[in-house]
Formats: C-alpha cells, sequence, structure tokens
C-alpha cells in the first residue's frame, strides 16, 4: 500500500483469496420443519413484522382443503416440526383441523401466536387436538410501550392472561421478545417475565431488517452501547439460570462479526408456505425478486423442494462467491442470508455483508452511525393495503 | 415461584422422565430415532436412544445404569457416571424431568 490510497478504494479491490476447494455436489435431503403463514391477518401492527410489505387479504388465503393437503405431503415428505403462523394463525377457524391431522402424523405442532385473540376454550380444544407448544410474542414488558408497539389497547394484559391459560392446560410456553431500541433495555425484565409466566424458554430475537423492518431500520435500530449491555445482561441470565429457563439469543446482524447460518442454510432444512400457498426458501425470499416461487396449491411439495429452481439455486457451494467458497467457515455460516447480500450489496449470491471478511461489511457500521444519537422516527405500521 | 424453577441435580435414586412436550419417536423414513421438542430436533445417537428409552420415570439412575450394564456387558458403575451425565444435560436442557 503507498499511503495515498483512500480506504474506499482498498475495500474495493480484489482481494487475494485462497483457491476455491474441490466439493461434493450437495445431497439434497427431506426437509425438517415448515413456517405455515396460514394468513397476514393480526391484530397487531408491529413495525418489525417479518411478513412482506405486500401482505394479503383473506380473499388471498389457502382454503382449508388446500391446506390440509399441503399439510399432508409436509408430513409425507419427511417434515418433523411445523410452526402454525401468521399473521395471527387463531384468526384461521380451521386451526384445530390443522393441529389435528398433523398431530394424527406424527409432526410436532409449535403455535405461533400474539396471544390476543385466543380464548381459553379455544386453547385447551388446540391442545386436545394435539398441539404440542405455543410461542407467545411479548412486546414490551410495559403496558404502555407495548401498546405503542403493536398499535394496539390492551395487548399485553391479554397476553399474560393467555399464558396462565397455556399453564393451565400443561403446555409448554416460549416467550418470544422482539428486541429493538425501544425495548432493548429491558431484557432483564423480559427474561424475569419468563419465569413468572412458567416459561421453558425465551427468545431473546434482535430484529432482522427485512420487509417491514427494512422500512422501519431508523426507528428500529440499537445503538452499540445497548447492544453491548444486553449481551452481559443475557451471559449473566445464562450462567444464572441454567437447567431452569432456556434462553436463546438472537444476536443483531448488523453489530456482528460473522453471519448467522440463516435458514440453517438455503433450501437444506426448512420451508416456508405464505398464506397463499408459495413455498420459499426463507420467509422473506419474495424480496430476491428475480426468482420465481412455485405454490403448493398447484405443485407437489416434494417437486418443489427437490426440483424447483428456487430451491435448488443456492443450494450447495458453487454459486458462492470465491470468498465465502473458500472459506473455513462456510459450514457454519453457508454464506449467511441471500436476502441481506440482495437489499445490501445488490446480488444475493454475494457473502452477506454480516460478515466482517465481506467486500461490503463497511455497509453496515455506515448504516447503524448514520442512526446513532439521533432521535427515532415514529413507526410505519404494518398494514395490509387495497389490492 | 414453583419448585420447578431451581435447577434439579442428578442423584443415582432420581428417576428421568420425559415431559409431554418431549418426544422420541422413529422416523421411519429416515430409519432413525428423533427427539422433538420446541424448536428442536435432535438425532441422538443409538446409546442414548436406549438410554432415554428407558427414562419413563419409574427407574431410577441406578435401575438404569443396571439394565445398561446388563445389556451392553459393561461395569455398571462406569455406566451409571455416563448415564448420570447424559441425564444431567438433558435436564439441564429442560428435556427430561426428575421425580
Amino acid at each position: 500500500m503507498d499511503g495515498q490510497t483512500v480506504i474506499g478504494s482498498v475495500l474495493d479491490a480484489p482481494r487475494p483469496v485462497p483457491a476455491r476447494p474441490v466439493r461434493p455436489a450437495p445431497v439434497v435431503g427431506p426437509p425438517l420443519g415448515m413456517l405455515a403463514e396460514l394468513t397476514h391477518r393480526c391484530p397487531l401492527q408491529c413495525g418489525y413484522c417479518s411478513n412482506p410489505i405486500q401482505l394479503l387479504k383473506a380473499n388471498r388465503e389457502v382454503d382449508t382443503a388446500g391446506w390440509l393437503s399441503i399439510l399432508e405431503q409436509a408430513a409425507d415428505l419427511g417434515i418433523l416440526q411445523i410452526h402454525l403462523s401468521g399473521g395471527e394463525p387463531t384468526l384461521r377457524p380451521d386451526l384445530e383441523q390443522f393441529v389435528a391431522l398433523l398431530a394424527r402424523k406424527g409432526v410436532y405442532t409449535n403455535l405461533i401466536t400474539a396471544g390476543t385473540v385466543l380464548t381459553r376454550d379455544r386453547l385447551f380444544a388446540l391442545r386436545d387436538a394435539g398441539l404440542d407448544h405455543v410461542q407467545l410474542s411479548i412486546q414490551s414488558v410495559r403496558a404502555d410501550l407495548s401498546d405503542k408497539i403493536g398499535n394496539i389497547k390492551g395487548g399485553l394484559a391479554k397476553k399474560l392472561t393467555l399464558a396462565g391459560w397455556v399453564q393451565e392446560a400443561g403446555l409448554p410456553l416460549t416467550l418470544n421478545a422482539p428486541v429493538h431500541r425501544h425495548n432493548i433495555m429491558d431484557t432483564g425484565a423480559v427474561i424475569d417475565m419468563a419465569l413468572e409466566l412458567g416459561a421453558d424458554r425465551v427468545e431473546i430475537a434482535n430484529v432482522q431488517y427485512y420487509g417491514w423492518a427494512a422500512v422501519n431500520k431508523a426507528a428500529l435500530m440499537p445503538e452499540w452501547s445497548q447492544v453491548l449491555e444486553q449481551q452481559a445482561v443475557v451471559e449473566a441470565a445464562r450462567e444464572r439460570l441454567k437447567g431452569v429457563l432456556n434462553i436463546d439469543f438472537v444476536t443483531p446482524d448488523y453489530y456482528a462479526k460473522y453471519p448467522k447460518p440463516c435458514m440453517g442454510g438455503w433450501a437444506r432444512d426448512v420451508l416456508n408456505v405464505t398464506p397463499e400457498g408459495k413455498v420459499l426458501p426463507c420467509h422473506a425470499a419474495e424480496s430476491l425478486t428475480d426468482m420465481r416461487f412455485e405454490n403448493a396449491t398447484e405443485t407437489p411439495l416434494a417437486d418443489i423442494w427437490y426440483k424447483s429452481e428456487s430451491f435448488n439455486r443456492y443450494r450447495g457451494y458453487d454459486w458462492m462467491t470465491d470468498l465465502c467458497a473458500s472459506c473455513e467457515r462456510v459450514d457454519n455460516c453457508f454464506g449467511g442470508c441471500r436476502c441481506q447480500a440482495m437489499a445490501l450489496t445488490g446480488n444475493a449470491a454475494n457473502a452477506d455483508p454480516a460478515c466482517s471478511k465481506s467486500p461490503h461489511h463497511h455497509l453496515m457500521a455506515e448504516i447503524t452511525g448514520g442512526y446513532a444519537g439521533s432521535e427515532p422516527p415514529p413507526f410505519v405500521y404494518r398494514r395490509i393495503a387495497a389490492q | 415461584m414453583d419448585a420447578a424453577r431451581t435447577r434439579a441435580i442428578v442423584d443415582a435414586a432420581s428417576r428421568p422422565n420425559m415431559p409431554r412436550h418431549v418426544r422420541l419417536q422413529l422416523n421411519e423414513l429416515r430409519d432413525r430415532y428423533v427427539v422433538l421438542a420446541p424448536e428442536k430436533v435432535m438425532w441422538p445417537d443409538p446409546v442414548s436412544v436406549d438410554v432415554l428409552k428407558l427414562c419413563d420415570g419409574s427407574r431410577s439412575i441406578a435401575d438404569i445404569a443396571q439394565q445398561l450394564a446388563a445389556d451392553y456387558n459393561a461395569p455398571p458403575e462406569v455406566i451409571q457416571t455416563d448415564v448420570m451425565e447424559f441425564v444431567q444435560e438433558w435436564t439441564d436442557k429442560r428435556l427430561l424431568v426428575l421425580s
């Protein structure tokens, strides 16, 4: 380096990378898990919702017979765990039928709910149909902030009531807390709440910036000092609560050194079905605008999993840049997240910019640095637009 | 705060059991045993499967070790140490409960 070079051109300059090792083509096995987004309808309007910006109205949803067929195909394909999600999945009156079918097929069922509309009778009916587990979201441990984040009155009280019924029903409970700059300081209180509610697990999930969260990035992004404090709280709680409470921690991507193994690798273990039946390798995959996704109401699920272009495009190693293909961590992260690579670098095949080895990694610091110390703008609430 | 809110420590008299929401089942498609738990799919090795099958809430750690020692033709005291370690680890992950 001649000392005259500006930082930008150093970052853009090609870096020497080790030669690509020759690796065998991937052997595609059956999937393990499925996220079934039964509906996009939801009483809450959280600005970090993982649903796409283009939300579907009820009339676009797959009907009861259609979902029963998809779920049966999923079980036959080898899927062992199905997350019944949304939107708010309990808005589907046919939910009990889905749970009963999956229980009959030996599939583990997880209900992912915001818990504001589910009645006690219905929860017990779901349990009797064979439901295995309930995951309840918590916007904030403070009632006023909970109302503001979800744009709903009295949400927290309803959630706490539901948590009591879950315990009464003898069902295991996970508390899921999406974390951002408005509630990151309450991480310890969330863990305490999980204990009080008799939860087995708590997920401290730093928001990931796709879909609605990408729109609300400036309103949600925490600061580095907050992230460090949160990390210390989680580490101490894990130590203190060993054998008492399982604490899952989704670390904040924008402050990461290495990317997460997004979805455990593209189309390796899991798939996602949207309310209209589109089958995606991950819930944000529709942000890859040049990709066409098959619909499970038209194409057998097995064909989509094994043969479709969308599922095969980022399997294995051939699609990767040399940076990822030659990296010793490739089997830890599989290149990270395709959607994040697309959103920040314009090319979904690039390394996830969350990786400190990526030539685009500086974008993360530039974005977080741009928000640091500023007053967050108001939320753009999630809404179903006219279609 | 109820009793479940402290860490359960395994001893030879503990009787481990799988809670209702944790399931050991044979997956015929893959011809392997699988453990299904909240947000988790695990593939225990054959020895772990043999231990888990005996975790029925009626057998103590000592009973389980004795059974496995006979099945594997191995010294019971070594087996008991291994079983205790295994059960403690699974209990810490809340995949087994003790009575």
